[in-house]
C-alpha cells in the first residue's frame, strides 16, 4: 500500500464570475521514502494540490472532493482536530517564500518549538533545546544564538533552513515542498537541495516536491508528474520522462529548458517556447486541455478528452497520439 | 533607543506650543470685544471692564501670551470668572470621575472590541462578521447621548438593575463606584468599540492572508493559537495606534456622557463653563485634555517595540 | 524535438481513442447578476444608504407639505401630550408639535452636514495641495495641523462655539475648523504618494507647469478618496451639531434642530421619553444612511482603501 494515494481530487473555488476548477480529477500516489516531483507552469494547480493534501484550502470559497488516503486513512473525512494532529507531525510542508513564511514577531526557536509542543507535548525548555538541535541539523552556525533571533535577522537561505527545521522537527513521514528553492539565489538553491536530500536519507521521509524548475526535478526526484490546467497529463520515472517525453506539453517544457554546454548559435539548440496561454479554468472543456496550444491537435483532440493510458512500462500520458510501446500486460 | 525617546519627547514641544497658541487665541478669533462676549447680553459696562482687566486684555497680545504660558509652566491656569476659584483647583475637584469613566471605558471597550474584530475577521463573510460590521456602523451613527438615554431607560428605569445617574467616589467602595460607571462607560464606549473593532477586523484580514499564517496552519496550530498568537501580535501596531488616536473620541464624548448621567466631572465643568462663558476654565480644560491626548499617543509610540521586534529606534 | 515525437493521427484508429471520464461539478455554478439590480445586489450599502439620504432630503425640502404645523407655535394648553392620531410624535413642554419639529429639524442637520462636508473638503484640499507642493510651507502647515489635531474635535468645536453667538453659520464654521486638519493630511498624503509616480516625474521633467500637473494628474486622483472622506465628514458633522445643540452651545433654541429638540426633552426624559426618542431615531437613521453610503462608495471607488478599514 502506498503512503499517499490521491484519487479523483477536485479542488474548486467560487469566484465572482464562475467556478474556478483549479484541480479537476487528479490521481497519483507516493510510496514511503520516495521522492515525487509535480511539475507544471504557474497556475496549473500544483500548489493547490499541495494545499489540498493538508486541507489548507479555505472552505469557502474553496471546496475539495475525491479522496486523499494517507496510511489508509482518508484525510478528507477526518475532523479538524484529527487533521491538526497530522499537520506538521506526520505530513509537513515547506513553502516557496522563506522571506514571508516565518512569523516576523516570534523568535525562530519559538516557531520551531511550537511544532514540538503541539505534537510531542514537550515543555517550553525541552522544545527550546530540541530547536537548537534542529538548527544544528539544518546547518545553521551558532544555533544557540540564532534560536533567540527573529526572522528579519536571518538571510533568505537561513530562513529556508529554519523552515526545513520546522518541517522536520517531528520526523514526518511525508514532506511536501512547494517551490522550496524558487525564491533563492542559485548557489543557495543547490545548498538547500543538498540539505533536503541529505535529511531525507536520515529521516526517511517521502517527499513531494512541487516545482516549475526541471533542473530541480532532475536533481532530486525519482518519479515525475506533469500537470497542466488542473490535470495530470503525464507521469513517469525521471529518466524515462527526460529521455522520451510522450505528451506534447512535456516535450514543450523540456524544449524550453536551456541545456548546459550547447552552443548558443546552433539552430537545433534554440530554445523553444509553447505558444498561447493556459485555458480558463472557469468552464468545463470538452476536448484535451492542451489542444488550444498543441501543434499536433486534431478535431478529435478538441472533441474528446484523452484518458490517461500507459504508453510504456510505468509511463502514462493523456494524449491520443502519444507514441506507444508494447506494454507487458 | 534613549536618543529616540528624547527626540520623540522634544518633537511634542512644537505640537503643544501650537495647541497653547490656538487655545489662547480662541478668545480673540471671535468677532467683537471678547470681554463683552464673555460678559453676555445683560452685562453692565462695569462688568465688561472688570472682565477685561481680569483677563489682562489691556496689554499687548504677545505679552499676554507669554505671561499666560509662563503661568501655565508654574501650574497656574488662571482664575474662573464665575466662581473666582483657581482653575487648577476646579480641575482637581472634578478629575476623579472623568478619569474613572475614561479608564473603565478604555478597558471595557478594548476587551470587547478586539475579540469582536478578531472573530469578524476569522468568520469573514458570515452572519457573525456582518453582525460585527453592522454594530460598528451603528456605533458610528448613533450619538453618544442617544445611546446613553437608551441604556439608562432600559437598564436603570425599566429593569432597575443599575443606578440611573450620578457618581460614587472610589473611596466609597469598588462596587458602588463601578455600578455607577457601567452604563456611562458602555454609552461612551460605543463609538470607540466600533472604531477599534473595525480596525482590528481590517488589520486581521490582512494579516490572516500572510504566508506565515499558512505556515502556522501547516504546523497543525489550532484556531485560537493562530488568531491570538500568530495573527493578533502582528496586527497589534495598527490596533494600538487607533486605540491611542481614538482617545480623542473618548474625551469629546465624555463631555456629553457626563451631562446625560449627571457625573460631576471635567465634562460637566466644560459644559457649565460654556453656558457661563467662563473662558479661563474652558481654556484650562481644553489644554489639559489636549496635553493628556498628546502624552498618551507619545507613550504608545514608544511602546511599539513591545509588539514588533522589527521596529528599532 | 521533431515531428516524430507523436504518432501520425492517420495511423491511430478510431478504436484506439479512449475518452477520459468527465469530472462532476462539486459546487453549484455561480450566477453573475447584471444591470441595476445586480449593482444594487453587489453594493447594498450604496442602495440602502442612498435611498434613505434621498428620502431625508426630500422630507427636509417638502417639510411644509408633509402634514406639519408651525414647528415654533407655542400652545401651553396642550403641553407634553403623548403621541396620538392628532400629535403623531406628541407635544413638548411648550406644547409644540414634536412631529413638525422633527420634520423641520432635518433641514438643520442636513444643511450642517452638507455644508461642512463641502467646506472642509475644499479648504482641506487647498491646504493639502499647498503643503504637498510648496516645500517651505509644508513643515509650518503640518505643525499647525498636528497641533489642531491634538485637540479632540468635539472639544475644539465646543470651545469655538463658546465664544460666538449661537447660529447655524457659526456651527458650520466651528465644525469645519475641527475637521480641516484631517482632510489636509489625507490630501497631502495622496499628493506626496502621487508625486513619486513615474508619470508625474515624467510630466515634471518635461517642464509641465505645476498648476497643470495638479489639474491633470493630482486632482483626478484625489476625487475618489475625497468623496468617501466627505461622506464621513458629513455624518460626523451631523453628530457634532446635535451634540453642540444638545449641550446648549449650538443652533439657537428658536430653530428646531434634532439636537435642540432633544435638549429640550432632556429635563423630562424619564417621564416623557418620546420627546427625546423621535429626534434621536431620525438623527441616528440619517447618520447611519450617510455612513452606509460612505462605506459603499469606499468599496466601489477605492478597493485599496476598502481593504484597510
Amino acid at each position: 500500500m502506498a503512503l499517499l494515494e490521491v484519487e479523483n481530487l477536485q479542488t474548486h473555488f467560487r469566484a465572482p464570475d464562475g467556478v474556478n476548477r483549479a484541480v479537476d480529477g487528479l490521481n497519483f500516489h507516493v510510496n514511503a521514502g520516495e521522492t515525487v516531483a509535480i511539475v507544471g507552469e504557474s497556475g496549473c494547480g500544483k500548489s493547490v494540490t499541495a494545499m489540498s493534501i493538508l486541507r489548507l484550502i479555505p472552505e469557502p470559497p474553496g471546496k475539495i472532493a475525491g479522496s486523499i488516503r494517507f496510511n489508509g486513512r482518508d484525510l478528507l473525512k477526518l475532523s479538524d482536530r484529527e487533521m491538526r494532529a497530522i499537520r506538521g507531525n506526520e505530513i509537513s510542508m515547506i513553502f516557496q517564500e522563506p522571506m514571508t513564511s516565518l512569523n516576523p514577531v516570534l523568535t525562530v526557536g519559538r516557531q520551531i518549538g511550537e511544532t514540538l509542543r503541539l505534537h510531542q507535548g514537550m515543555s517550553k525548555s525541552q522544545a527550546e533545546a530540541r530547536a537548537v538541535e534542529m538548527l544544528k541539523l539544518v546547518g545553521i552556525p551558532e544555533p544557540e544564538r540564532r534560536v533567540k533571533e527573529y526572522p528579519h535577522q536571518l538571510s533568505g537561505g537561513m530562513r529556508q533552513r529554519v523552515m526545513i527545521a520546522i518541517a522536520l522537527a517531528c520526523n514526518p513521514k511525508l514532506l511536501i515542498a512547494d517551490e522550496p528553492t524558487t525564491a533563492l539565489d542559485v548557489t543557495i538553491q543547490a545548498q538547500i537541495l543538498d540539505l533536503m536530500r541529505d535529511l531525507k536519507h536520515r529521516v526517511g521521509a517521502a517527499i513531494v516536491i512541487i516545482t516549475h524548475d526541471l533542473g530541480v526535478v532532475a536533481e532530486v526526484a525519482e518519479r515525475v508528474i506533469v500537470m497542466y490546467a488542473g490535470r495530470k497529463v503525464e507521469e513517469a520515472a525521471v529518466e524515462k520522462l527526460f529521455r522520451s517525453p510522450r505528451h506534447p506539453y512535456t516535450q514543450g517544457l523540456l524544449g524550453s529548458m536551456p541545456k548546459l554546454g550547447s552552443s548558443l548559435t546552433g539552430d537545433e539548440t534554440r530554445l523553444q517556447e509553447i505558444p498561447g496561454l493556459v485555458p480558463s479554468l472557469k468552464r468545463k472543456l470538452d476536448g484535451c486541455v492542451f489542444a488550444s496550444r498543441c501543434a499536433y491537435a486534431t478535431d478529435m483532440c478538441r472533441k474528446v478528452a484523452p484518458a490517461l493510458e500507459e504508453k510504456a512500462e510505468g509511463h502514462i500520458a493523456a494524449c491520443h497520439y502519444a507514441i506507444k510501446e508494447a506494454v507487458a500486460a | 533607543m534613549f536618543a529616540y525617546v528624547v527626540r520623540r519627547i522634544l518633537a511634542t514641544i512644537p505640537v503643544m506650543a501650537v495647541v497653547a497658541l490656538f487655545v489662547f487665541s480662541l478668545l480673540y478669533v471671535a468677532p467683537g470685544d471678547p470681554a463683552a462676549v464673555i460678559a453676555g447680553d445683560q452685562a453692565t459696562p462695569d462688568d465688561v471692564e472688570r472682565i477685561r482687566q481680569s483677563l489682562g486684555l489691556d496689554r499687548p497680545y504677545l505679552v499676554r501670551f507669554g505671561a499666560w504660558v509662563f503661568d501655565i509652566m508654574r501650574g497656574d491656569l488662571g482664575v474662573s470668572i464665575f466662581t473666582n476659584l483657581p482653575v487648577v483647583t476646579m480641575i482637581q475637584q472634578r478629575i476623579e470621575p472623568t478619569l474613572s469613566l475614561m479608564v473603565v471605558t478604555l478597558i471595557l471597550a478594548v476587551s470587547i472590541a478586539v475579540p469582536m474584530g478578531v472573530v469578524a475577521a476569522w468568520k469573514v463573510g458570515t452572519w457573525m462578521d456582518r453582525a460585527v460590521m453592522g454594530f460598528a456602523v451603528l456605533g458610528f451613527s448613533v450619538p453618544v447621548f442617544v445611546v446613553g438615554y437608551l441604556l439608562a431607560y432600559v437598564f436603570a428605569l425599566e429593569l432597575d438593575w443599575l443606578p440611573v445617574q450620578g457618581y460614587t467616589p472610589f473611596s466609597q467602595g469598588f462596587v458602588p463606584w463601578f455600578e455607577n460607571l457601567i452604563l456611562p462607560a458602555i454609552a461612551l464606549g460605543s463609538v470607540y468599540i466600533a472604531l477599534i473593532a473595525r480596525i482590528t477586523r481590517a488589520t486581521m484580514l490582512e494579516v490572516l492572508q500572510q504566508d506565515y499564517i499558512r505556515t502556522a496552519r501547516a504546523k497543525g496550530a489550532g484556531q485560537p493559537s493562530i488568531l491570538f498568537l500568530h495573527a493578533l501580535k502582528n496586527a497589534a501596531v495598527p490596533i494600538v495606534t487607533v486605540i491611542g488616536i481614538g482617545i480623542a473620541l473618548l474625551i469629546g464624548g465624555a463631555v456629553v456622557t457626563e451631562s446625560v448621567f449627571a457625573i460631576p466631572g471635567l465634562g460637566r465643568l466644560t459644559v457649565d463653563a460654556i453656558l457661563r462663558r467662563d473662558y479661563p476654565v474652558i481654556q484650562g480644560v481644553v489644554l489639559l485634555f489636549s496635553f493628556v491626548y498628546v502624552l498618551v499617543n507619545l507613550v504608545i509610540d514608544l511602546l511599539y517595540t513591545l509588539f514588533d521586534p522589527r521596529i528599532r529606534y | 524535438m521533431s515531428s516524430a515525437s507523436v504518432l501520425n493521427p492517420a495511423d491511430v484508429p478510431q478504436s484506439a481513442i479512449k475518452a477520459a471520464a468527465p469530472m462532476p461539478d462539486i459546487m453549484p455554478p455561480v450566477k453573475a447578476r447584471k444591470g441595476l439590480w445586480g449593482y444594487m445586489y453587489r453594493n447594498p450599502s450604496i442602495a440602502i444608504g442612498g435611498t434613505i439620504v434621498l428620502l431625508m432630503v426630500l422630507m427636509a425640502i417638502f417639510a411644509p407639505l408633509l402634514w406639519t404645523v408651525d414647528p415654533t407655535a407655542l400652545a401651553p394648553a396642550r403641553r407634553t401630550r403623548e403621541p396620538s392620531a392628532l400629535y403623531w410624535f406628541g407635544t413638548d413642554m411648550l406644547g409644540r408639535d414634536v412631529y413638525s419639529r422633527v420634520v423641520y429639524g432635518a433641514r438643520v442637520s442636513l444643511i450642517v452636514g452638507f455644508a461642512v462636508a463641502v467646506l472642509a473638503s475644499a479648504i482641506g484640499l487647498t491646504i493639502g495641495l499647498v503643503s504637498g507642493f510648496v516645500r517651505w510651507a509644508d513643515s509650518i502647515v503640518m505643525r499647525v495641523m498636528d497641533g489642531m489635531m491634538s485637540i479632540p474635535p468635539i472639544l475644539l468645536a465646543i470651545a469655538l462655539m463658546a465664544l460666538t453667538r449661537g447660529s447655524v453659520g457659526n456651527v458650520i464654521i466651528a465644525i469645519t475648523i475641527a475637521e480641516v486638519p484631517r482632510v489636509s493630511r489625507l490630501v497631502r498624503g495622496v499628493v506626496l504618494s502621487l508625486r513619486e509616480q513615474p508619470y508625474v516625474d515624467a510630466a515634471v521633467s518635461c517642464g509641465t507647469r505645476t498648476p497643470v500637473i495638479i489639474w491633470r494628474h493630482i486632482l483626478p486622483n484625489t476625487v475618489a478618496p475625497m468623496t468617501v472622506q466627505a461622506t464621513y465628514i458629513c455624518a460626523s458633522a451631523m453628530i457634532v451639531e446635535s451634540i453642540l445643540s444638545f449641550i446648549g452651545a449650538g443652533t439657537p433654541p428658536i430653530i428646531p434642530s434634532w439636537g435642540n429638540i432633544m435638549a429640550e426633552g432632556r429635563a423630562l426624559w424619564q417621564v416623557k421619553p418620546y420627546i427625546v426618542f423621535f429626534p434621536a431615531l431620525f438623527l441616528s437613521i440619517t447618520v447611519l444612511a450617510v455612513n452606509l453610503l460612505g462605506d459603499g462608495l469606499r468599496d466601489a471607488l477605492d478597493p485599496r482603501m476598502a481593504k484597510r478599514i
